[in-house]
């Protein structure tokens, strides 16, 4: 793919653009190394927390799997969708990346919707974060993802500007592709929830 | 509308207080009269604030440092003063709550905002130089994370004006940092100050990672870079890993106290060992984040003014290594008495010991560097070897400290600050002012006054073991940390000694400013012409002093360890003329990072004071000025190929021997090893 987007390039200012670029790239995997050692330590205080209920409700009592189901349904099927617009972007069909994109949107906006609801019914049921340790930790694992889910949405509509407005460029394609790793990251991270979050919490 | 913040959070009725804002607000003043008689401002706004060069950015965090130094001695000899009265029927002159206040602002200021802000500005001035390229990787990004550093550290500041900081130690340990304990708002300024410039870390870390994994010049091989580089790329990869540990702790802890949670609480399920646990894994590899770049600059120090190659380069390239692993293994010798058993306590306990390995390692590679040199004692120099000693003492003390059953006893006393700052004065502090004075020439074009270094070196180093050595002796007679009064008057004698002690380092901190001061004035005859004052062998001396805004007019090829000086061996000059210069691209300067430091302040500031819509709009803004940055493709601007020549030129003609072909300073003779 590097190679692909250095094709365009020709003289040495654009060079040494390229450069830069590789930069940001290995730039940003530092950043989601760092990034992935806070849900590390978000996972470990879950894990530590597994079973400080206070006496209020544990995840098996709270949990309603379909939620679960459609949300990761959900996710996933955005990673597709974002994966299909990088590459309808990368082959300069700008359009059509941009469809691609306003669907992952969508997808990514029901997930959210759908989370928030979820969490809406647990705090009406007396379950809110304030109610244990563990919720605490469940909420703030589980939110801290949805947090970022919703500032990766933010970052997408600044690409589809970017898009429209200056085409597919080298340094927009550069960005597309630093945003589709972090929509990835965020759906492996969803994958850890899952596991160690969810399933526990309903397998017999 | 302005939520828990009122008149009555401004502190009148403390008159020592008032009289320190009082004095803060006339420096403030003075400065600003300064700037505005001088018509300064537009030039401070283009040139400074604005500045995405590396080299400025370093003075900046440098500057914020010595500032930030001033704060946390004063809040030192305060403490020194009440201690050294309060015992029996003398209450001393300070009310618990404020010594609570100082010795965890001294905590987090000499931590945070004089440690950190000093490592940063020198790696930030150094490394581009040694690894021979024009800028860093990120030059905005960098802009970004002095701002957020120095946005931290202004919370800090302003706690002191405005409501009060925080009581609960540096480490603001629940569940005494939690609401219940502690309703004002002292922790929460500890908390958004430590979150802001903790992220500003983060991206320091990755800055520089980057920077010296791709941008170094042609030759110069992992295995070639200098040792301070070195450093400094182990501390880049634990700011990256560790840094995470505080955001979380610190983000836990604001959960807990501002929406009801209980991480670490002590009813509704929380722990508040979790709380030490996260705390640490950032902190004790923040401690060889402190230490390990003063490392890098005994090494350079040691062998520049040795005269001799780095002893065991190899063997101090793999302890360094070895020592950013092991930090990660250790944390929980910082709690033995936590209850996690023996076996875990034994494990972490020989984790801890085995870092004494590769700093022993260290220490030996550097006295075999002086063995057989030509020593040239510069101040530098004094402050490399008085070091030595110092921290082999402090370390001792550490491996005592390793064995649980000794920490059982000692944990918590003064032989534990003793010991850390056994580590950190000679460790880390005494490497950044060695730093500062081998580098100094580097950055102004003239080197500092050498009589009033020696004078700074000896109080420091004097002042150092009257104020810390006393301490172990205390903390083997029972004596805890951090009390305000005491009723044991055998402690009195060893605490006056400790506040004798102080007063010599507020002599060493006024050699120092006068030494500034003298070497301002004297600057003519301490000028740096050759570029190269020290008989240097590393990169940064093969450019002028000031080096220009793009550093190497010409990137160097590099083909062994100690470049330059191999370059001078073979009678090459730098830059290799004639030659043909092309243009150079460099990053434009913007407001943007000044701008984002701005907002992240009023950012923390109302989320301190429970001011929600000042905060949502702080943090609007934040975003709206990233997202406007993205779509800014214009940030560089050419240096056509006939400026850099000119300018060049400029540096060759007569007058200036800068680039006589690599001379060395007359005064100081090159010896060959």
């Amino acid at each position: 793919m590097q190679a692909t987007l250095s094709m365009a390039l020709t003289n040495s200012h654009e060079q040494t653009e390229t450069q830069a670029d590789e930069a940001r790239q290995l730039g940003f995997w530092f950043y989601l190394m760092s990034d992935g050692v806070i849900f590390a330590l978000l996972f470990a205080t879950y894990a530590a927390m597994s079973h400080s209920f206070a006496g209020g409700p544990s995840g098996k009592e709270l949990f309603d799997i379909r939620y679960t189901l459609a949300e990761t349904a959900l996710l996933l099927t955005s990673s597709l969708t974002c994966g299909l617009a990088t590459l309808a972007a990368l082959q300069q069909r700008r359009n059509q990346a941009v469809v691609w994109l306003l669907m992952t949107l969508v997808l990514g906006l029901s997930f959210v919707a759908l989370e928030l609801s979820e969490f809406g019914d647990m705090i009406g049921q007396g379950a809110g974060p304030e109610r244990s340790g563990y919720l605490s930790a469940f909420f703030t694992l589980v939110g801290t993802h949805g947090l970022h889910v919703s500032l990766g949405m933010v970052w997408l509509l600044v690409m589809v500007a970017q898009l429209l407005r200056k085409g597919t460029r080298f340094q927009v394609l550069s960005r597309l592709q630093r945003w589709a790793l972090f929509w990835h990251f965020l759906d492996i991270v969803w994958v850890g929830i899952f596991s160690v979050v969810y399933l526990p919490g309903v397998l017999p | 509308m302005f939520g828990k913040l009122s008149l009555q959070a401004i502190p009148y009725n403390n008159p020592i207080v008032m009289g320190a804002v009082a004095l803060m607000v006339i420096c403030a003043l003075t400065i600003f009269w300064i700037i505005t008689r001088q018509h300064k401002w537009g030039y401070l706004w283009r040139h400074w604030l604005t500045s995405v060069d590396h080299k400025k950015i370093g003075i900046m965090y440098i500057i914020l440092a010595l500032v930030m130094l001033l704060r946390g001695f004063s809040d030192a000899i305060m403490m020194r003063i009440q201690q050294a009265m309060a015992v029996g029927a003398d209450p001393g002159y300070l009310p618990p709550d404020h010594f609570d206040q100082i010795f965890s602002a001294h905590g987090t200021i000499m931590i945070f905002f004089m440690a950190m802000p000093f490592l940063t500005g020198l790696i930030n001035i150094v490394v581009p130089l040694q690894i021979g390229t024009r800028d860093v990787a990120f030059p905005f990004l960098n802009s970004v994370s002095l701002w957020l550093t120095a946005s931290g550290a202004m919370l800090v500041m302003l706690s002191l004006a405005i409501g009060q900081f925080s009581t609960a130690g540096w480490t603001a340990y629940p569940p005494y940092a939690e609401l219940s304990y502690n309703p004002s708002v002292g922790v929460d300024y500890w908390i958004w100050a430590v979150q802001i410039s903790g992220i500003g870390s983060t991206l320091t870390g990755i800055n520089f990672l980057v920077t010296i994994i791709k941008n170094r010049a042609p030759g110069m091989t992992l295995m070639r870079m200098p040792l301070f580089t070195w450093t400094a790329l182990c501390v880049s990869i634990l700011m990256i890993l560790a840094f995470p540990g505080l955001t979380v702790a610190s983000g836990l802890l604001a959960l807990d106290r501002y929406l009801d949670m209980h991480f670490f609480t002590n009813g509704e399920g929380g722990n508040m060992m979790n709380y030490a646990n996260l705390f640490w894994i950032w902190g004790h590899p923040e401690v060889y984040i402190l230490i390990l770049p003063a490392f890098g600059i005994f090494s350079e120090v040691v062998a520049t003014f040795s005269s001799k190659r780095l002893f065991g380069y190899h063997s101090l390239v793999w302890a360094t290594m070895a020592i950013a692993l092991l930090s990660f293994t250790v944390w929980l010798h910082h709690f033995f008495t936590m209850g996690a058993g023996a076996n875990v306590n034994a494990a972490f306990g020989i984790a801890t010991m085995l870092i004494a390995i590769p700093t022993g390692v260290k220490l030996f590679d550097w006295l075999l560097t002086l063995f057989r040199g030509r020593i040239r004692f510069t101040t530098p120099m004094l402050f490399t070897l008085g070091f030595i000693p110092s921290f082999a003492i402090g370390g001792a003390a550490g491996v005592l400290l390793a064995v649980p059953p000794v920490d059982f006893m000692m944990h918590n006393s003064e032989f534990l600050v003793a010991h850390f700052h056994n580590m950190l004065i000679p460790g880390a502090l005494f490497g950044f002012l060695a730093g500062y004075m081998y580098w100094f020439p580097k950055t102004f074009g003239f080197r500092l006054d050498e009589r009033w270094g020696r004078r700074a070196f000896w109080s420091w180093l004097i002042g150092f073991q009257l104020a810390f050595l006393p301490l172990y002796a205390l903390g083997l007679m029972g004596m805890p940390r951090r009390m305000e009064h005491y009723g044991n008057p055998d402690w009195q004698p060893w605490l006056i000694v400790a506040a004798i002690g102080a007063a010599v380092i507020l002599f060493g901190i006024v050699c120092l400013i006068v030494q500034l001061i003298v070497s301002i004035r004297r600057r003519e005859a301490l000028a740096d012409t050759s570029g190269d004052p020290w008989d240097g062998r590393t990169l940064e001396w093969a450019t002028r002093s000031p080096p220009a805004a793009y550093n190497f007019a010409v990137i160097p090829e590099v083909t062994s360890i100690d470049a330059f000086w191999a370059m001078k061996r073979e009678g090459h000059t730098m830059p290799p003329e004639p030659v043909h210069y092309s243009d150079i691209w460099m990053p434009k300067n913007t407001g943007a990072g000044f701008y984002l430091g701005g907002l992240s302040f009023i950012l923390g500031f109302a989320l301190i004071w429970h001011i929600f819509w000042m905060a949502a709009l702080a943090l609007l803004g934040m975003i709206g000025i990233v997202i406007a940055r993205s779509f800014d493709d214009d940030t560089e601007y050419k240096i056509p190929a006939a400026e850099v020549a000119r300018i060049e030129r400029r540096r060759l003609s007569p007058q200036s021997p800068g680039t006589r072909p690599l001379a060395n300073d007359s005064t100081q003779p090159a010896t060959e090893v």
